[in-house]
């Protein structure tokens, strides 16, 4: 290993000869000590397989990751510092643009935490419109994972197909609350609006042709032998480390933990819903992927449920100190058009005291720590965000696996950039 | 703001129920380290003990490891800043039983200038919140491998989650 590779084209320049079969050999010899070094590679954060703007600083041995550093942050807005500064109710928008995939459960994440803060119940009729809405932002938001996760793996087709189903959620979420993306459709103590009458028909609508969508999803990929190639046996996490990790989700549940925050401390209707919870056995993206993919059937299966026993009422609590008060009520009593004013204005008081509350939100468990000192402005509000603690384990997932898998690792976790960084 | 309608922690009737269930937690700590649980308060059915920061890495051992117990998932860790406290930051863990599906929380206090100790090698998922919490509030964490800030950029001054820190931020 004396001469180097300059050395040897040198010499065969100099003596314009062909190069010896030794040399030939020194010459791979030398080229295949370069490819040995270890190369840095920056990934992001402009990549399309970040989903976002994820920036991960990579150790590479020729293919194979050694070292991972990831290095979120390039979306940080300070949630937690604005939330200490306004009403509860004000903080609702700010949710929607931290999980701006799954806006709905994001909210509905904080209005359980102040709701349990406040010690106040919730109508019946409201807590079913919110698991209907909530199993919907569900669907959509595995559809999305569905769509983009195979993309990167390079599948294409079906990204077109579940963005088609995902529209026809939107369009229900539309007629809801006139948004698509960022809602604003919860507050503190119930819905502000009741559903419009062809709600229900629409969401059956929906749910009666997905089956046969998902189908059409599986047929092109659950034996696609080339798919199934590249997720099998990679990014394995056992139960223990993702345990250890606080992995939580599909995450976890891929390697065969049953937690699932709707069966163990069921919120709003959970607990009159059956369902099952789809459990992996190694822990691997297929795991996950067979995981998610089934969740989309259990999610209709309670939809479902949930449309049948929907009862008649209110969709506000009757908390006259919390509800805001409907359109028509401020238009017709003087009382309602006075609380409007004074809830807008100066908020609610909560209690002193600190709660954590978290709900199974599409990514993982979503929660929320918030502190109150008494007063209608939280003096502290904690995002637990299932993206920034899940991305913590992808070291750990892809450190030793090929670079080109390390795509299909990030795709299997499904992170949403605007939860990671806040 | 009005505090008049504030309400006295502890009063709802879901709070003595959970008083019950989650007795075990805070007598087993009782037994196993006497005169250490320096406060325990229950409000809306949630547990929370605070205790010693030199004492985390030992009562989080015993909470994770105790057969009856079993809390073996962190879910959350954050700090809270209180600048009229001597010691001003609260650290909080919040801990998950899965095997036996119960929470408590866990809080210790420190100083702004002194060590709070890591517990990395208890729970993975400390390595990121834990960097989370000093990138936000400056909590020292000691035994922590690579302590730097994780959000903002590695130059920012000052630490946006303490109270003193104005939201518009500095300019």
């Amino acid at each position: 290993m004396s001469r180097s590779i300059e050395d040897s084209t040198n010499e065969l320049a100099g003596y314009g000869l062909m190069p010896s079969p030794n040399d030939q050999r020194q010459i791979v010899d030398a080229q295949h000590d370069i490819f040995k070094q270890e190369v840095t590679l920056n990934m992001g954060p402009q990549h399309p397989s970040t989903h976002g703007v994820l920036r991960l600083l990579i150790d590479l041995e020729g293919e194979i990751v050694t070292k991972i550093t990831p290095d979120p942050g390039y979306l940080h807005r300070g949630m937690e510092k604005l939330g200490e500064s306004m009403f509860y109710n004000q903080f609702i928008p700010y949710t929607d643009r931290m999980d701006y995939i799954a806006a709905f459960t994001s909210e509905q994440a904080f209005v359980i935490a102040v709701e349990k803060l406040l010690g106040v119940t919730v109508p019946e009729r409201a807590k079913y419109i919110r698991v209907v809405l909530a199993e919907l932002q569900r669907i959509a938001s595995h559809l999305l994972w569905l769509g983009t996760h195979v993309m990167d793996i390079g599948a294409i087709t079906v990204f077109l197909y579940s963005m088609r189903e995902r529209e026809a959620i939107l369009d229900i979420f539309e007629s809801y609350c006139g948004a698509r993306l960022t809602l604003n459709a919860l507050r503190v103590g119930g819905l502000p609006q009741d559903v419009p009458p062809i709600f229900k028909e629409k969401v059956r609508e929906f749910i009666d042709g997905m089956p046969a969508h998902l189908a059409e999803y599986n047929g092109l990929l659950a034996e696609n032998p080339i798919f199934l190639r590249r997720i099998k046996g990679i990014g394995v996490i056992s139960a223990e480390d993702a345990i250890s990790f606080g992995l939580t989700g599909a995450s976890l549940r891929g390697s065969g933990v049953n937690y699932d925050v709707r069966k163990a401390a069921p919120y709003d209707a959970y607990d009159r819903m059956e369902f099952d919870v789809p459990l992996g056995t190694t822990g691997d993206v297929y795991d996950r992927f067979l995981c998610r993919m089934e969740e989309m059937n259990q999610s209709l299966r309670i939809i479902r449920q949930a449309l049948d026993q929907m009862p008649d009422g209110p969709v506000m609590t009757d908390d006259v100190h919390i509800a805001i008060p409907s359109r028509d009520a401020t238009m017709s009593s003087i009382e309602a058009m006075q609380r409007h004013f004074i809830i807008t204005l100066k908020g609610f008081t909560a209690p002193a005291g600190e709660i954590y509350a978290g709900i199974e939100s599409p990514k993982g468990e979503l929660g929320y720590y918030i502190v109150s000192r008494g007063g209608s402005i939280p003096y502290r509000v904690h995002v637990r965000a299932p993206s920034f603690i899940n991305l913590g384990a992808i070291p750990h997932m892809a450190e030793g696996e090929m670079i080109a898998d390390l795509v299909a690792v990030i795709g299997s976790i499904d992170i949403v950039l605007g939860e990671v960084d806040r | 703001m009005d505090d008049k309608q504030q309400e006295k922690p502890g009063s709802a009737t879901a709070d003595s129920i959970s008083q019950e269930i989650e007795a075990l937690a805070v007598r087993k700590l009782a037994e196993k380290f006497p005169g250490l649980v320096e406060e325990v308060i229950y409000f809306r059915g949630e547990i929370t003990v605070l205790i010693p920061k030199d004492k985390v890495i030992e009562v989080c051992t015993f909470l994770r490891d105790d057969p009856d117990l079993r809390y073996n998932m962190m879910k959350d860790m954050t700090g809270c800043d209180y600048p009229e406290r001597e010691q001003r930051f609260e650290v909080i863990y919040q801990l998950y039983s899965l095997p036996y599906n119960q929470h408590i929380r866990v809080k210790a206090r420190v100083g702004e200038d002194e060590p709070m100790p890591s517990v990395t090698l208890l729970w993975h998922a400390a390595y990121f919140q834990e960097k989370e919490a000093y990138d936000m509030l400056g909590i020292k964490f000691v035994g922590h491998q690579g302590l730097r800030r994780i959000l903002l950029p590695e130059d920012w001054e000052g630490y946006p989650l303490r109270k003193d820190y104005p939201l518009e931020g500095y300019h």
